[in-house]
C-alpha cells in the first residue's frame, strides 16, 4: 500500500524537472503504469464498497506532504475565485459577513425585504449571518420564529404571495425537510397553478452539507431532494464574492430561490469589491480554465477539487474546473462549451450518489453532449450512508482530493 | 316594520297602489337600504372573549343579494355535479352546496382588500370574491377561459385582484399561508385582515397550531375560520378529534362559535366506542329531525355578524378562531357518495331544517321584501345564467401545448432559462 504513494511521489518528482513542457504525460506513464492497477483497484474499492482503503483515506495528508516537497512546481492558475474583483481596492471579509452585506444592502434598497427564521433576530443568527440586522431594522423586518419550520415557511410563502420578499432561514438545511410540503406544493407550484397570478419572490437559505462531526441528521444535503420540484431555482454559493452576489440576485428574483450555503465555508476570507454587484443566478463560474478534463463541482467540493488540481498540475494535467453554482437549472451553456473543449467530464459533489445533483447532471450532459465525450462521465459523490459521527468515518463519506486525483488520472489515460 | 316598507315602496308603483291596500304583497322587489334588524336564533358561544351580539343589522337589498348569491352558488354546484357525471370535469371536484352561507356571510362583512384563503372546496368562495361563472366552469373543464387558464383545476382557483388566495389541495397547508397573508397585512399597515378557512378535518393538523402560535406572538390580524361540516371526508368529527370544540382548540387564542348544539360538553370523551357513536347519531338526528329548530351556522346573517366581530377584534388584538357549524349535502368529493358514513335521513333532515337558501327565502317572504313568484323568477334567471356560462365555457378552447411550459418561472434577471437543459419545449406535443 505504501508503494502507491512512493510511486506517486516518484512520478511527481520526475515531472517537476519538465513541468514547463506538457509532454510530462509521457514521462508519467512508466511510473504510473505500475501503480495504476493498484490505484485502480483501490479507487474502485473506495467508490463501490463501503470498505475503505485506509491509505487512501489518509492520503490527503500524504498528498499534502507530497505537495510540500515540490516547491518549484507550476502553480495552479487562479486558485482563488476567478471572478474576483477587477478593481483591487475592495474590502476583505468572511463569507458570512458577505452574506450579511448582501442581505443588508437589499433590505436598505427595498422595504419589502424581511428575514424570518429561528434565532435570526436578537441572537444574531446561529452562524452570525444576520447579526446586527434586528437592531437596525426592528422586529417587524427581522423576525424570530418559534421552532416551527412547516408553518413559518408557509407564512413566508403566504407573505410572498402578496408582494413581500421574505428571506426564510432554515437553521440547518436538514430542518427544512419539515417544510417540504410548503416548499414543494406552495412555493414551487403556485405561480403555475394560479395561471401566473401570483409570484413567490421568496429566498430560502441555510447551511447544509457535511460539517465537523455534526452527526447524520445535521449533515444533510437537501439539494438532491429539492431538485425535482418544478418552479424553484437552486443555487449554491462557495466564495464570499459569489455568496454576496447570489444572495442579492436571489432576493431580487421574482422566482423562489433556494440558496445552499455550507457549514464549513462560513469563515472563508476574500477581498470583494466595494461597488454593488450581483451574480447571475443561472450561470456557472469558471474557476480554472484548462484543456484535459472538465471538473464540475459546487460548494465545498470546489476546494477539494482545487486542492486536487494543484496535485494534478504537478503531475502534468490541465484540469478545467467549473463551479456550477446554479443547481437548478444547470448552466449547460458553460458546461457544454467546456465539454466540447476537453471531451472528458468528472463531477465532484457532496450529495449522495443516488438521485443526487451529479446523477441529474450526468444525464443532462449525456443527453446533450454525447457526441463530444471521449470517455464515460465519472461522478464522485458522497457515499450512500448516513453521515457517521466518528471523524475518520466521516472523512471517508465525502470525496477527498486524492480520490479526485485518481479519478482524473483514470479518466485521462 | 313591514308597514314602513309598504309606505316607502308603494309610492314607486302607482299601478299597484289599489292592490297594495288590498293585499300587502304586490309590489316590486325591495331594493331599499333601510336598516332591518334581525336576531339570530341562537346566541353565539365564545371562548376567552365576549361573544358578539345576537342582533344583526342588515337591509332588504343585502338580504336579496344574499338570496341571489346563494342561489347562484347552489345552482353552480348542482350544475358542476352534472358536468362531472358527464365526464366534462375530471379528477377531483369538491362541492360546497349546503355551506353557501359561510361564503356569502363572510363577503358581507369584509372588503375586497381583506384576504381570504381556503382549501379545495373553493368554487363558491371564488364566486363570492367576484369570480364569474364562466371562469369557474372553464377552469373546471380545463379550458383557457378559466381563472388559472386551465392549469389549476377545481382545487386551484385564485383571484389576486380581489384578495382571494386560493384554492389549495393539501389539507391544512393553507393555514400557514393565511397567517403569512395576515403578516403581510400587518407589515403594510393597511388595516385589513386575512381569513384562513379550513375544515374540521384540517383542524387536527399541527401546522395550524404552529401558525396560530406565531400569529398570537406577533399579533397578526389573522382570523382562522373552521367550517365544521362534521365530517373529514368519511370520518366523523368525534372519531377524529378528542376535543371537537374547534373554537376552543386555540387555547390562548379566543374563539367564537356560530352554533353550539351542546354536543361537546355533553358527549366528548365520556362514552366508550360503540355507545359513543350510537349516542352521537341519536343526538344528531334528534337535533335535526325534531322540532328543536335550532337555526344557525348555515345562517348567513350569523356568519356576517361573527366575521364583522372577528375583523374588528383581529385588527385590535391579534388572531381569533371562528367555528361555523355547517353541513355539506354532497359527499366529500364527487367520488364519494356521501352516504356510507351518514344516513340519508340526516342529510335530508338538515336540508329541511337548516338550508341556508331556504332560510333567507323565508326571511324575505316574512318581511315582505319580495313575493314567492319574484324569488322563483330570480332562480330561473340564475339557472339561465349558469346554463349560459356552461355553454360559453364549453366553447372555450383547451390550452395551447406551449402553455405546458409557461408560468413555471418568472423570467428573472440575467440569462433566461426554462429547465435543466435550457430548451423551452422538451418535446413536440402531438
Amino acid at each position: 500500500m505504501a508503494t502507491i504513494f512512493q510511486g506517486l511521489g516518484g512520478g511527481a518528482a520526475t515531472a517537476t524537472a519538465l513541468t514547463n513542457s506538457f509532454d510530462s504525460k509521457k514521462l508519467l506513464l512508466p511510473s504510473s503504469r505500475r501503480s495504476l492497477s493498484e490505484r485502480k483497484a483501490s479507487f474502485l474499492v473506495v467508490r463501490s464498497d463501503g470498505s475503505v482503503n485506509l491509505n487512501l483515506g489518509s492520503s490527503n495528508a500524504r498528498a499534502r506532504r507530497v505537495n510540500q516537497l515540490i516547491t518549484n512546481a507550476v502553480a495552479t492558475k487562479a486558485d482563488s475565485s476567478a471572478a474576483s474583483a477587477a478593481s483591487k481596492p475592495g474590502h476583505e471579509l468572511l463569507l458570512y459577513e458577505a452574506l450579511r452585506e448582501g442581505i443588508e444592502e437589499e433590505m436598505d434598497r427595498d422595504p419589502h425585504v424581511c428575514v424570518m427564521g429561528e434565532d435570526v433576530g436578537h441572537y444574531g443568527g446561529s452562524y452570525k449571518v444576520t447579526r446586527g440586522l434586528a437592531d437596525k431594522y426592528g422586529d417587524l423586518r427581522v423576525l424570530d420564529t418559534p421552532i416551527a419550520e412547516n408553518s413559518f415557511t408557509g407564512m413566508g410563502i403566504g407573505a410572498a404571495m402578496t408582494g413581500l420578499r421574505p428571506i426564510v432561514e432554515g437553521m440547518n438545511m436538514g430542518f427544512l425537510l419539515l417544510a417540504f410540503n410548503q416548499i414543494s406544493n406552495n412555493c414551487g407550484m403556485l405561480h403555475y397553478t394560479s395561471g401566473g397570478q401570483f409570484t413567490i419572490p421568496i429566498v430560502i437559505r441555510g447551511p447544509g452539507g457535511v460539517g465537523r462531526q455534526l452527526g447524520a441528521e445535521h449533515s444533510q444535503r437537501l439539494e438532491s431532494y429539492f431538485q425535482s420540484i418544478p418552479g424553484i431555482q437552486m443555487v449554491a454559493c462557495s466564495t464570499p464574492y459569489n455568496a454576496k452576489g447570489l444572495m442579492k440576485a436571489a432576493i431580487r428574483s421574482e422566482n423562489p430561490v433556494i440558496l445552499f450555503e455550507h457549514v464549513l465555508l462560513y469563515n472563508l476570507k476574500e477581498r470583494i469589491p466595494d461597488e454593488e454587484y450581483i451574480c447571475n443566478l443561472e450561470e456557472a463560474e469558471m474557476v480554472r480554465p484548462g484543456e484535459h478534463v472538465t471538473i464540475l463541482t459546487y460548494s465545498r467540493m470546489r476546494y477539494h477539487v482545487m486542492q486536487a488540481a494543484k496535485t494534478l498540475v504537478n503531475k502534468g494535467y490541465d484540469p478545467e474546473v467549473i463551479d456550477i453554482r446554479s443547481l437548478k437549472p444547470f448552466d449547460l451553456h458553460t458546461i457544454g462549451n467546456s465539454v466540447k473543449k476537453t471531451h472528458r467530464v468528472l463531477i465532484v459533489e457532496e450529495c449522495m450518489r443516488t438521485g443526487g445533483i451529479g446523477a441529474s447532471l450526468t444525464a443532462a450532459i449525456t443527453e446533450n453532449f454525447h457526441d463530444y465525450l471521449d470517455a464515460p462521465i465519472v461522478c464522485l459523490s458522497s457515499q450512500d450512508v448516513p453521515t457517521p459521527y466518528a471523524g475518520t468515518l466521516e472523512e471517508w463519506t465525502v470525496v477527498q482530493p486524492a480520490q479526485i486525483v485518481t479519478a482524473v488520472e483514470h479518466l485521462c489515460q | 316594520m313591514a308597514l314602513s316598507h309598504l309606505k316607502s315602496s308603494s309610492s314607486r308603483s302607482n299601478l299597484l297602489k289599489p292592490l297594495a291596500t288590498a293585499f300587502s304583497l304586490r309590489r316590486p322587489i325591495s331594493t331599499s337600504t333601510d336598516p332591518l334588524t334581525i336576531e339570530t336564533s341562537v346566541p353565539f358561544t365564545a371562548h376567552k372573549c365576549d361573544p358578539p351580539s345576537r342582533t344583526v343589522e342588515t337591509n332588504p337589498q343585502e338580504l336579496l343579494s344574499f338570496f341571489r348569491d346563494m342561489a347562484r352558488m347552489r345552482r353552480m354546484e348542482i350544475a358542476a355535479d352534472s358536468l362531472y357525471k358527464a365526464k366534462l370535469i375530471r379528477g377531483f371536484c369538491h362541492l360546497y352546496d349546503g355551506q353557501e352561507a359561510v361564503a356569502v356571510g363572510m363577503e358581507a362583512a369584509i372588503t375586497k382588500k381583506d384576504s381570504i384563503i381556503t382549501a379545495y372546496r373553493d368554487h363558491c368562495t371564488f364566486l363570492g370574491r367576484g369570480g364569474t361563472l364562466l371562469e369557474v366552469f372553464s377552469e373546471l373543464m380545463g379550458r383557457q377561459a378559466g381563472c388559472s387558464h386551465g392549469k389549476g383545476g377545481s382545487m386551484h382557483f385564485y383571484k389576486k385582484d380581489s384578495g382571494f388566495y386560493g384554492g389549495h389541495g393539501i389539507v391544512g397547508a393553507q393555514v400557514p399561508l393565511g397567517c403569512g397573508l395576515a403578516f403581510a397585512h400587518k407589515y403594510n399597515k393597511d388595516d385589513t385582515v386575512a381569513f384562513a378557512l379550513y375544515g374540521d378535518g384540517a383542524a387536527n393538523q399541527g401546522q395550524l397550531f404552529e401558525a396560530l402560535n406565531i400569529s398570537a406572538l406577533w399579533d397578526l390580524p389573522a382570523i382562522l375560520v373552521c367550517e365544521n361540516n362534521h365530517y373529514g371526508m368519511g370520518t366523523a368529527e368525534w372519531r377524529a378529534a378528542k376535543n371537537p370544540s374547534y373554537y376552543k382548540r386555540g387555547d390562548y387564542v379566543p374563539g367564537v362559535k356560530t352554533l353550539d348544539l351542546g354536543f361537546s360538553e355533553e358527549f366528548s370523551g365520556h362514552l366508550p366506542g360503540d355507545s359513543f357513536e350510537y349516542a352521537f347519531r341519536a343526538w344528531l338526528e334528534s337535533v335535526f329531525l325534531n322540532e328543536m329548530k335550532i337555526v344557525d351556522g348555515m345562517d348567513a346573517l350569523a356568519v356576517k355578524q361573527a366575521c364583522r366581530f372577528a375583523k374588528d377584534y383581529a385588527l385590535k388584538s391579534g388572531p381569533i378562531i371562528l367555528e361555523m357549524d355547517t353541513y355539506r349535502y354532497h359527499g366529500h368529493s364527487m367520488s364519494d357518495p356521501g352516504s356510507t358514513y351518514r344516513t340519508r335521513d340526516e342529510i335530508s333532515g338538515v336540508r329541511q331544517e337548516r338550508d341556508p337558501v331556504e332560510r333567507i327565502r323565508k326571511l324575505i317572504l316574512a318581511h315582505d321584501l319580495a313575493t314567492e313568484k319574484e324569488l322563483k323568477d330570480i332562480e330561473k334567471e340564475l339557472r339561465k345564467q349558469v346554463d349560459d356560462a356552461i355553454a360559453q365555457a364549453k366553447e372555450s378552447p383547451m390550452p395551447e401545448p406551449s402553455e405546458l411550459f409557461t408560468n413555471v418561472y418568472v423570467k428573472g434577471m440575467g440569462v433566461e432559462a426554462y429547465g435543466a437543459d435550457r430548451k423551452e419545449v422538451r418535446a413536440v406535443l402531438p
